[in-house]
C-alpha cells in the first residue's frame, strides 16, 4: 500500500509537471481572452457522503473548465484525511475535523468547509414514535431503553442500528447526543443507503440518516419537539449536524484554487447543495469549531 | 596451448595456401560456437518465463510482508498481547481499558466467520455434490451442458448483488420463519450457500469425471446398480476431491466480505446465536478501512484482522494439499 502510494504520487507529480508544461505552452500561445483558463489535475479522495456533491459539481466545473480533470473518489473521510496528508492526493473530503481524527496533524492542512449537513434519528414507520426527548435517544443508543413502549410507541423490541465506528456520521451524532456517553454494541452499518433500507425493513429499528437520505419509507423522529429541517440547522435549534471538509496541504495550486472557490460561489451553493439535501455555508447564522463549541455569526 | 599455437604458426607459416584454408573453415567453427536462433528463442523464453514467475513471487512476498508488518505493529508498537486479540471478546479499537491498552478482542469476530463458513458449507456440501452427480451420472448431455452455464452464471453473478438479494430475501424470510430481526449468521450461512455452491459444484464435477471408466464398468458389471456403483465405487473414489472442493469453498466463504457484511448485521459481539447480529473479520475490516488513519491503532488492529485472514487462506491450502497427497493413494 505504501509503495502504492508512492507510485500514485510519483504518477501524480509526473502528470502534475507535464500538465504544468502543458500549461506555460499554451498560456503563451493564447492570448489574455482566456486569462481566467485554468488548468491541471485535482485528485479529491474521502467521505462518501460529500462524494456526490463533489462529483456533480467537478462535472460541472470541468464543462466550464476543460484543461482541467478532476478525479472524484469514496473511501471514507480516514482515507481522505490520512491521503491528503501524505500528499498522494489534492484534495482530502471528510465529515469531521482534522483534529477529530487520530494519527492526523491538523496543523499542516487547510480547512475548506462547503456545506452544511444535518442529521436526524430515524426509525421504522410502525414503531409509532414521532419526537423523543435528546435524553431518551441517548438512552436507547445506550441500551437503557429497550423497547418502544417505555417511550410511548408499541410493545417491540428496539433494534438499534448504529453507524460504522469512525465513520463521520457516527462521529457527529456521538458528539451532539451521546454526551460522552458509550453507545451499546449493536448492528452497525457503513452506508447511507443500506442503512436506509434497513431501517424501513425491519420492525423496530432506529438509526440516523443525513436529511438527503430521509424518505417517505422511514420516520424521521423530532428531539424535543424541535423537527429535523435545514431552518433549524442553520440556527442550531436542530442540534446535530456537521460541517462537510475539503482538506488541501500546503499552497494549493491555481486549478485547486479555483475549484474550491467554485465550490464555495453561489452558483453551488444555491443550486447544487440544496439539490443534493445539503445545507448551504452561507446560510448559517452559527459557526461550529474543532471542540463542537457553537457561536452565532456576526 | 599457447606453446602449440606458436609452434604451428612458426612450422606452417612458409605454407601460403593454410590461411585460405583457415577461412573457408571459420564459417563452420562459428556456426558451431555461435549461438542459433533456436538457441536464443530458448533464451528469450526462459528469461521471460522466469521474470514473470519472479514478479509474481516478489507480488505475492511483498503483499506477505506488508500484511505481516502493519499486522504484528498492533502487538509489536501498540503492545496488545497475542493473547487478548485472539482471545478476548471487547472490540473496540478507539477505547481503551483500564490499564491502557487498546481493546482489541478479536474473537468475535473470528467466532462469526467460522460460523457462516461452516454453516454455510454444511449446506452447500449435499446440494453440491447430489448437482454433480446428476450431472455426471444422470442427465442427458443436454442437460449437463444447460447445468453447466447454470452454474457458471452463479458464479459471475458479482457478490454485491448477492449482498442485495440477501438483504431485501433473506434476512425478511430468517425474520418471518426464524424469528429475530432477521440479520446475523444465519442469513449469512445462507448468502454463502448459494456463494459457495458453483466453487463446490464443479470441482466435484472434475473429481467424479477423474474416476477411470473402467471402475465403473467392473462395477457394474458385478451386477451393482447405478446407486450402489455411485456411493461405493465413484463417491468412495473421489472422496480426496471432494473433500479439497469443500475446502476450496470454504475458503470462498471465509474471505467473502461485502455479501455478508450486509446481511449479518456488524456487531462485534460474541453471537449469542445463529439469529442475533454478529460480524465476521472481513465485515469489520470493509466497514472499518475507509475511516481509520494509517499507522494508528485502529487501523493496525484492522491489519492484524487481515493478517489473520490470510493465515487461514494459507492454512486451508495447506490442507487441500495435505488431502491432494492422501488421496493419491
Amino acid at each position: 500500500m505504501k509503495k502504492l502510494t508512492k507510485i500514485a504520487t510519483v504518477i501524480i507529480a509526473a502528470s502534475a509537471i507535464l500538465v504544468g508544461c502543458g500549461k506555460s505552452n499554451s498560456s503563451s500561445s493564447s492570448s489574455s481572452a482566456s486569462s481566467k483558463a485554468v488548468s491541471g489535475k485535482i485528485t479529491i479522495v474521502g467521505s462518501t457522503a460529500l462524494q456526490p456533491l463533489v462529483e456533480k459539481a467537478a462535472e460541472n466545473f470541468q464543462t466550464d473548465n476543460s484543461k482541467v480533470s478532476i478525479t472524484v473518489q469514496g473511501g471514507g473521510s480516514g482515507t481522505g484525511l490520512s491521503q491528503v496528508q501524505s500528499g498522494a492526493v489534492t484534495i482530502g473530503n471528510s465529515d469531521i475535523f482534522a483534529q477529530q481524527s487520530d494519527g492526523i496533524t491538523a496543523s499542516k492542512l487547510n480547512d475548506n468547509k462547503v456545506a452544511v449537513v444535518g442529521m436526524a434519528p430515524v426509525v421504522n414507520k410502525d414503531v409509532g414514535v414521532k419526537n423523543l426527548t435528546m435524553k431518551q435517544l441517548r438512552n436507547i443508543f445506550t441500551g437503557k431503553i429497550t423497547n418502544w413502549k417505555e417511550v410511548g410507541g408499541k410493545d417491540q423490541d428496539i433494534v438499534l442500528i448504529n453507524r460504522a465506528e469512525g465513520s463521520g456520521t457516527r462521529a457527529t451524532f456521538e458528539t451532539n447526543v451521546m454526551n460522552g456517553e458509550t453507545a451499546a454494541k449493536s448492528q452497525e452499518q457503513d452506508s447511507n443507503g443500506t442503512v436506509q433500507k434497513m431501517v424501513a425493513e425491519t420492525p423496530g429499528a432506529i438509526s440516523y440518516l443525513a436529511f438527503s437520505y430521509i424518505t417517505s419509507s422511514i420516520q424521521e423522529v423530532s428531539l424535543d419537539g424541535v423537527k429535523p429541517t435545514d431552518a433549524n440547522v442553520t440556527t442550531n435549534k436542530w442540534k446535530i449536524w456537521s460541517y462537510e471538509h475539503m482538506y488541501t496541504k500546503g499552497t494549493p495550486n491555481a486549478a485547486t484554487k479555483a475549484f474550491l472557490s467554485y465550490m464555495k460561489s453561489d452558483k453551488v451553493q444555491n443550486s447544487l447543495v440544496k439539490e443534493l439535501g445539503y445545507v448551504s455555508i452561507g446560510k448559517m447564522k452559527v459557526q461550529k469549531n474543532a471542540d463542537n463549541k457553537v457561536t452565532d455569526i456576526k | 596451448m599457447i606453446n602449440g599455437g606458436e609452434l604451428s604458426e612458426n612450422s606452417f607459416s612458409s605454407l601460403p595456401n593454410f590461411g585460405g584454408e583457415v577461412i573457408l573453415m571459420d564459417p563452420i567453427k562459428d556456426k558451431i560456437q555461435s549461438t542459433s536462433r533456436e538457441t536464443r528463442q530458448d533464451i528469450v523464453g526462459k528469461v521471460l518465463s522466469y521474470s514473470c514467475i519472479s514478479l509474481i513471487v516478489i507480488v505475492v512476498l511483498s503483499i506477505f510482508v506488508f500484511v505481516a508488518t502493519k499486522g504484528l505493529a498492533t502487538f509489536v508498537v501498540n503492545k496488545a498481547s497475542i493473547w487478548d486479540f485472539l482471545f478476548g471478546t471487547n472490540w473496540n479499537p478507539s477505547a481503551t481499558d483500564k490499564a491502557g491498552n487498546p481493546l482489541l478482542g478479536a474473537l468475535p469476530m473470528i467466532t462469526g466467520s467460522f460460523g457462516v463458513t461452516i454453516i454455510a458449507v454444511i449446506f452447500a456440501a449435499p446440494f453440491a455434490i447430489g448437482t454433480a452427480l446428476y450431472m455426471t451420472e444422470v442427465a442427458s448431455r443436454r442437460g449437463e451442458k444447460l447445468l453447466q452455464s447454470v452454474i457458471e452464471l452463479l458464479v459471475g453473478i458479482p457478490s454485491v448483488v448477492y449482498g442485495f438479494i440477501g438483504l431485501s430475501v433473506v434476512v425478511p424470510f430468517v425474520r418471518t420463519h426464524f424469528g429475530g430481526s432477521g440479520y446475523g449468521i444465519l442469513s449469512g450461512a445462507f448468502v454463502l450457500f448459494v456463494m459457495v455452491l458453483p466453487t463446490v459444484t464443479s470441482m466435484t464435477v472434475d473429481s467424479l469425471r477423474a474416476v477411470p471408466k473402467y471402475y465403473k464398468e467392473a462395477s457394474l458389471a458385478l451386477g451393482a446398480t447405478k446407486w450402489q456403483t455411485i456411493y461405493k465405487v465413484l463417491l468412495r473414489s473421489s472422496t480426496s476431491g471432494i473433500l479439497t472442493a469443500i475446502i476450496f469453498g470454504m475458503a470462498r466463504a471465509f474471505g467473502e466480505a461485502l455479501a455478508v457484511q450486509m446481511v449479518i448485521g456488524n456487531a462485534a459481539v460474541m453471537p449469542k446465536g445463529l439469529l442475533a447480529p454478529a460480524s465476521t473479520l472481513t465485515s469489520v475490516l470493509t466497514m472499518g478501512i475507509g475511516n481509520t488513519v494509517m499507522g494508528t491503532v485502529g487501523n493496525n488492529a484492522l491489519w492484524s484482522l487481515a493478517l489473520m485472514l490470510l493465515l487461514m487462506s494459507l492454512i486451508f491450502n495447506i490442507i487441500v494439499r495435505f488431502i491432494g497427497r492422501k488421496g493419491r493413494m
